[in-house]
């Protein structure tokens, strides 16, 4: 393989991992639970976004064509904003601590629906 | 043809999931994707009440591209905000008043949201009028709210709900 796309790939893959570190040391920096929420979905869609490209490339040398990683990406995204908004309705039902206010609004803690 | 396939996009991106699956475009693969892309929107069909028309696929694909962008951006935002200055951020909530109607429209937004980093879509008001958002850092919360009507859902608007 071609030493300068190995050594674009192994930047890809140092890059996607530093990208999940920063999430990881993003949930132990936040002060609140809300916030914490945003460090673990989000610096990891980049990071794990690196690594897959790195996979992609790397796993379809000669003619052999490697199209997983589109899938992983696909349902990542699919999934990554579904936990979250779920974690953060949690939140909000649990009427956790958090910094910033919620607003304030006429209608009843919602139960199954909305 | 309505009949036969009710919904002509699922359809094609169940086709396009089953050929990456088998990472093969050969004519067997093609004919059991194409019977799987066939059958279950079928049996599907209760849970699609509506029926999906993208009036500008080019719009939408400019849309998907402005969203990618956005999502490497607003993450090396985040891990900035995340090393440098994790107790100085003002996280707040903001109300985002909805003017999209289809139940597809709307969730493609909040996941937009929720995937751009900084933001998380929260709530939807019962009467699916309001989104509440909870943003890691916000300055303007008005800038904020017009930022997401002005880049996300205007778009989503005309691709989807295009009258």
């Amino acid at each position: 393989m071609n030493p300068l796309i190995e050594a674009l790939l192994a930047l890809l893959v140092l890059l996607g991992a530093a990208f999940t570190l920063v999430g990881s040391v993003g949930l132990v920096r936040l002060p609140d639970f809300l916030s914490r929420l945003h460090a673990p979905t989000k610096s990891t869609t980049l990071g794990v976004g690196s690594l897959l490209i790195a996979s992609g490339v790397y796993f379809s040398q000669g003619d052999t064509l490697s199209l997983h990683e589109l899938l992983v990406t696909l349902f990542l995204f699919i999934t990554a904003p579904v936990s979250a908004h779920l974690l953060a309705r949690a939140a909000l039902h649990l009427g956790l601590p958090t910094r910033a206010a919620p607003p304030a609004v006429g209608e009843p803690r919602d139960g199954v629906r909305s | 043809m309505r009949r036969l396939f009710p919904h002509p996009w699922l359809s094609l991106v169940l086709l396009l999931i089953w050929l990456l699956l088998q990472n093969s475009v050969s004519f067997a693969q093609l004919l059991v994707g194409g019977l799987f892309a066939w059958l279950i929107p079928l049996f599907t069909r209760p849970f699609w009440p509506e029926t999906v028309v993208v009036a500008r696929p080019l719009l939408m694909l400019r849309f998907l591209l402005l969203v990618l962008y956005d999502i490497v951006t607003a993450n090396i935002t985040v891990a900035r905000q995340i090393l440098v200055r994790p107790r100085q951020l003002h996280p707040a909530f903001v109300v985002v008043p909805l003017s999209l109607q289809s139940e597809l429209a709307i969730s493609i937004l909040t996941n937009v949201i929720s995937l751009t980093p900084g933001t998380v879509a929260a709530r939807l008001s019962q009467d699916h009028t309001e989104l509440w958002v909870h943003a890691l850092h916000v300055e303007d919360t008005e800038a904020l709210v017009a930022e997401i009507k002005q880049r996300y859902e205007a778009p989503l608007k005309e691709v989807l709900e295009p009258c």
